[in-house]
């Protein structure tokens, strides 16, 4: 008969713990992407894993890059609008606003009011739908599945709208160097406003839905905190860098198409954590909702499309058929690009994502000599290694999901 | 143009630049490192909002730094550019220390223009690869792309693929008649070199 051994719990406890003092351990590197749902296209993160804790991030990126810059050099101004449309293809409407204002400011052409009122009304659409997508899969990244249905839905009802308006669901292409592509059609701001009334019920649900909730506060609150000093180091902007408490809205802060004349409050955040990323993007979207009412309200006549842009880009159509300079003229503009006077410009909106930004260098002639793209999710993405380290695998994606980055634009 | 910071005229070094919106400064290229730190502790220009270099091409010096700054409490942006003195290898002292932003513009810059920023602390490519041969955004490198071995040697030896230039004639820039594409599409750019036929050589290019 085998002898009987007693053995204490705490015994066994005290054991367990030696063994694991003496317990070797190694640290495991993990690749996520790049092709990995919560990395939102095309990032890779070569992470550090100690256990469950990240030690180290760093982020790759590149994979979606086109070369839209050298293509810029490349091609006469106008000829570059559906590039834009691919640079944060959340909000193509925005992107193609920022890049015609900053040709504008070089060219010195003011657009009349009609043009800035409805560059307005597309921008803050766009901002919509870029946050009702934000919002979604944010959610979807912390668990919560129905709120993405709500507002993919919703979203669903804005590509409706920008395909009446531009004819194209997603690459709008909308706007021209001096105004936009066409009028509005009969009837559409009444769709609008349509939509803009039933939006504030489903914000309302996905608001009961998430700002409650306790899993995704809980999952939220107190992660990917980063600091008001960090955030201005590592150059973040737009709703995240607001999240952080820093009041640095362009629109506001730097009027541009006419913001000035519309009333709206800036949300601004206290933690920095990716729950209040997400109350900045949130009331965001109320705010938008008023603007568009505003604009809407007042929403001028008069033409769309500058005159002096008629000079320097594209004559009247019908004068074209039937008048000899405007056809000389026409041919000109055609095979030589438009004359756009020598310097450079800066010029930096306010998009959903950040502050899009170009920088445009020209020699004179048709095509610019050097356009810089600055891309808000590239600064938002290069604070990873700084915020990363030290929170748990899973919040990984929460964060990820809280910057709102968008790698079209990343890349460039 | 909106007014000159009243500071500048505190640096002597600085020169001023023609400019159609923000002011606009050249800065000598050694007192970049002092003018920058001044720039955020003494004149609140708290955010680098962008980095980004030009190539002159045929002048010299050829490649020119330009930073933006904007200040968060002000909201004034600051345009300062920096000429690099060396056309073959251009350097430029690196601000990542001072603005972490810079790391990764710093880095795209050098991916793009094969500007070095000396200080810097990781100096490698971030969006081609790593054992890319070319300067992308370099004047002389052609629209189309040159041909180049994949970043996976294995891969492509298996497979014996490799990165090609794109395919313009006939690819996505199609012109519909016949014909070489620069003959046939309407377009404003330098067209005495397209992908089959070289860029001339730097002399003849300038007298023309």
């Amino acid at each position: 008969m085998a002898q009987q051994i007693e053995v204490s719990l705490s015994d066994v406890a005290g054991r367990a713990h030696e063994a694991e003092a003496h317990l070797e351990t190694e640290r495991m590197a993990l690749n996520v992407g790049p092709s990995h749902p919560t990395t939102h296209g095309v990032l890779r993160l070569l992470m550090e894993l100690e256990g469950d804790t990240v030690t180290k991030c760093e982020p790759v990126i590149g994979y979606l890059h086109r070369g839209d810059e050298k293509i810029a050099e490349n091609m006469t101004y106008n000829q570059f609008v559906p590039f834009t449309d691919r640079l944060d293809y959340l909000a193509p409407l925005a992107n193609n606003v920022a890049y015609a204002i900053t040709v504008e400011k070089l060219a010195g052409i003011t657009i009349p009011e009609r043009g800035q009122a409805l560059r307005v009304l597309i921008c803050e659409l766009a901002r919509l739908s870029s946050h009702l997508l934000g919002l979604g899969v944010y959610g979807m990244d912390a668990g919560a599945w129905t709120p993405f249905m709500y507002t993919f839905t919703e979203r669903e009802k804005l590509y409706d709208l920008f395909e009446r308006l531009t004819g194209a669901r997603f690459t709008t292409s909308y706007t021209r160097i001096g105004g936009v592509a066409r009028d509005i059609p009969e009837g559409w701001l009444g769709r609008v406003s349509k939509f803009l009334k039933e939006l504030p019920k489903t914000l309302k649900d996905v608001d009961n839905l998430l700002t409650r909730n306790r899993i995704f506060y809980d999952r939220t609150h107190g992660i990917g905190t980063i600091s008001k000093e960090d955030a201005l180091a590592y150059g973040l902007t737009g709703a995240n860098l607001r999240a952080c408490g820093v009041d640095l809205d362009l629109r506001k802060d730097k009027p541009y198409s006419g913001y000035e004349q519309y009333d709206f409050d800036v949300p601004v955040g206290t933690t920095g954590d990716c729950y209040d990323r997400y109350l900045v993007r949130m009331e965001e979207m109320y705010q938008s909702i008023r603007i568009c009412e505003q604009v809407i309200a007042k929403f001028p006549g008069g033409p769309v499309y500058a005159e002096d842009a008629k000079k320097i880009f594209a004559p009247p159509k019908e004068k074209v058929l039937t008048s000899m300079e405007e056809l000389i003229q026409n041919f000109m503009i055609v095979t030589e690009g438009p004359s756009i006077p020598a310097g450079e410009v800066y010029f930096e909106a306010e998009n959903p994502k950040g502050a899009l930004g170009f920088y445009l260098v020209s020699k004179g002639g048709g095509v610019p000599y050097r356009l810089k793209i600055r891309a808000p999710s590239f600064c938002a993405l290069s604070i990873l290694p700084k915020i990363v380290p030290g929170h748990m695998m899973t919040d990984i994606t929460v964060i990820l999901g809280s910057l709102d980055f968008v790698m079209g634009e990343c890349d460039r | 143009m909106e007014t000159a910071p009243g500071f500048a005229k505190d640096y002597a070094y600085l020169m001023e630049r023609e400019s159609a919106d923000c002011p606009s400064y050249l800065c000598p290229v050694g007192e970049i490192l002092g003018f920058a730190t001044d720039l955020r502790d003494k004149h609140g220009y708290d955010l680098l909002v962008d980095l980004t270099a030009v190539d002159w091409d045929q002048d010299s010096p050829r490649f020119m730094v330009v930073y933006h700054f904007l200040s968060s409490t002000g909201h004034d942006y600051l345009r300062i550019a920096v000429n690099c003195t060396d056309d073959e290898s251009p350097e430029v002292p690196s601000l990542s220390e001072i603005y972490p932003a810079a790391d990764w513009h710093e880095r795209e810059c050098f991916d793009m223009f094969g500007i070095k920023f000396t200080g810097h602390p990781d100096m490698r490519r971030i969006l081609m690869w790593e054992d890319y041969p070319y300067f992308p955004l370099r004047k002389e490198f052609p629209l189309a792309g040159i041909e180049t071995p994949l970043p996976a040697a294995d891969i492509a030896e298996v497979t014996g693929v490799e990165a090609i230039p794109a395919p313009m004639m006939g690819g996505p820039f199609v012109a519909p008649s016949e014909g070489r594409v620069s003959e046939s599409e309407p377009r404003a750019k330098d067209q005495s070199w397209t992908e089959t036929s070289p860029k001339p050589p730097r002399q003849e290019a300038a007298t023309e």
